[in-house]
């Protein structure tokens, strides 16, 4: 029976990254994942010679070249990566546009305060007051995150729109809880978005998995794509190895999931209500259409767009309908500031997401199902070009997702693509030398899971 | 290994870890924290790296005592000697 100092369950993000931490200190490690392709939740496929991604719209905690502080410097640093090597770049910029405004912003954090500045005047010295009041990366504590951030920021920004307007990008980010969020969580992702910023590889999100997956393997990692995990053996309290989909047993010293908290559990046998109770519900449908033009040949030269259609921005599972279009996010991969020697991405693509239930999703028969995707795709562009010019007449291709295909392959329930609505900061699972990373350890995002990966590793594997 | 061949292997070890630091001008007798942006990830590493290479472990207990160039050559000249 094949042993190992760490098995590490799924390799997307978190679990790339903690591999390549214990690796590199010489563990011997064996990462499982049940697709037959590496990313999870961030991944990548080809569909009629098309190159698509699953998940990125951008990667998020942009700091240029040289910049020491930060999420993406630490990871740099952390998994051995010169900067230049994640081949990023810079967004355009992009909007929160709501009926009657709209707030640009940028990785210049300039452009959003004169955009605060314009459109909402008498809100400056609260947007300051605000900035202030953030806690850092390294003093969240954990009281932050059973604070709730509608009320907190309504405290100091005193115009109920600008609080909307500001919750809809950093909700869509990443909140697995509906209506409000942690405020732990609520600064995490503010500084992601507005004091850092966004970007993304000329290549897409299958550059960053290639190169993790690479350095993860140069350094003695064993990759097992098709060897999913039915079953984590635990004995005493203590977890000793898994039992894969085959029937083939591991054992290990320690155990990383990324599989998510409720799934974890599941796989121990010990799920329990508690859990239960916490798994996210807030799931999507992307409909990605490839363009015979470029974007910015329609007059769209926005990166991303958050909208939202009334003054009130409603973050929840949809109640009475497969979708909710009342708000979503347009996503135009063409407008990144791609070095001039790459020249454009071979289509022109506009990508549209929108929240969506699983449970009605995953109810639906087959035929129901094709001509629901059919439907809200089409809804999904109406609501869409509201806010964006109608880009209808240049579609050549289309492609479709929804939380069921979400589901189906990353395994994870109900296709929460932000996980669980409490997350385990601690990594800590309950069981004895199994550690929870990723998603429901507590960040979400490109950036978000492999510095999950890595903390886990660090704490758990390493020490 | 004499004082002088740690140190050098101590400025490796740091040059891995903060690439963008510059680490050949290192003063002997301030705290690393204070010349350098170390997080205590890195700090981690200068612990990781030290048993990777000279197979040498430091237990959680000597951690403040790695606290500059010169304590932690002070450390290791006795502790590399025994390999």
């Amino acid at each position: 029976m094949a042993h190992f100092d760490a098995i590490i369950i799924g390799a997307g993000m978190s679990g790339l990254a903690a591999g390549i931490r214990a690796a590199y200190y010489e563990k011997k490690v064996c990462i499982l994942e049940r697709h037959y392709t590496i990313g999870g939740l961030n991944s990548f496929y080809r569909l009629r010679k098309r190159d698509y991604d699953v998940g990125l719209h951008a990667v998020t905690n942009y700091t240029p070249k040289g910049t020491k502080h930060g999420p993406l410097a630490r990871l740099l640093r952390q998994l051995r990566f010169r900067w230049d090597e994640f081949d990023l770049a810079q967004q355009n910029y992009s909007a929160v546009q709501f009926p009657d405004k709209q707030l640009k912003f940028s990785n210049d954090f300039e452009l959003l305060r004169s955009e605060i500045a314009k459109e909402f005047p008498d809100q400056i010295d609260n947007f300051e007051q605000l900035l202030t009041e953030l806690i850092d990366y390294d003093d969240l504590a954990p009281e932050h995150f059973n604070t709730d951030t509608r009320a907190w920021l309504s405290n100091i920004i005193s115009d109920p729109q600008l609080v909307e307007m500001i919750l809809c990008p950093v909700m869509w980010y990443g909140n697995a809880r509906e209506h409000d969020m942690d405020l732990g969580q609520f600064c995490i992702m503010f500084r992601s978005l507005f004091l850092e910023g966004f970007a993304r590889p000329f290549e897409g999100v299958r550059l960053i998995l290639r190169k993790l997956v690479k350095k993860f393997r140069e350094l003695g990692g064993e990759l097992k794509l098709r060897h999913g995990v039915s079953k984590i053996e635990v004995e005493n309290g203590t977890a000793h190895g898994v039992v894969l989909d085959d029937g083939t047993q591991l054992t290990a010293d320690t155990v990383l999931s990324s599989a998510g908290v409720v799934e974890t559990m599941r796989l121990c046998g010990q799920e329990d209500n508690t859990q239960i109770d916490t798994v996210g519900h807030m799931s999507f449908i992307e409909s990605v259409a490839t363009l015979d033009c470029e974007p910015k040949d329609l007059g769209h030269d926005a990166t991303i767009v958050f909208f939202n259609d009334s003054d009130t921005f409603h973050w929840e599972r949809p109640r009475d309908h497969l979708c909710d279009i009342r708000t979503g996010v347009i996503c135009s991969p063409n407008n990144y500031q791609y070095d001039s020697s790459l020249g454009s991405l071979p289509d022109g693509v506009m990508r549209i997401t929108a929240i969506a239930d699983y449970d009605r999703w995953n109810k639906l028969s087959d035929s129901a199902y094709q001509s629901a995707k059919t439907e809200w795709q089409q809804k999904a562009i109406d609501s869409a070009i509201r806010f964006v010019p109608d880009y209808q007449s240049q579609i050549i291709d289309t492609d479709m997702f929804t939380p069921t295909t979400i589901r189906k392959f990353t395994w994870h329930d109900n296709g929460a693509v932000y996980g669980a609505t409490k997350k385990w900061f601690s990594g800590q699972s309950g069981v004895k030398n199994l550690y929870l990373c990723g998603t429901d350890q507590g960040y979400v995002g490109i950036v978000g899971s492999i510095v999950s990966g890595i903390m886990i590793a660090n704490q758990y594997v390493l020490q | 290994m004499t004082p002088a061949e740690i140190r050098d292997a101590i400025t490796d070890i740091l040059a891995t870890i903060a690439p963008d630091d510059n680490v050949e001008e290192i003063r002997d007798d301030v705290e690393f924290r204070e010349q350098l942006e170390l997080d205590s990830m890195d700090f981690l590493d200068i612990v990781m790296e030290l048993r990777k290479r000279f197979r040498i472990q430091v237990p959680e207990e000597d951690y403040p005592q790695l606290v500059s160039m010169s304590s932690t050559v002070a450390y290791l000249v006795p502790r590399m000697n025994e390999h």
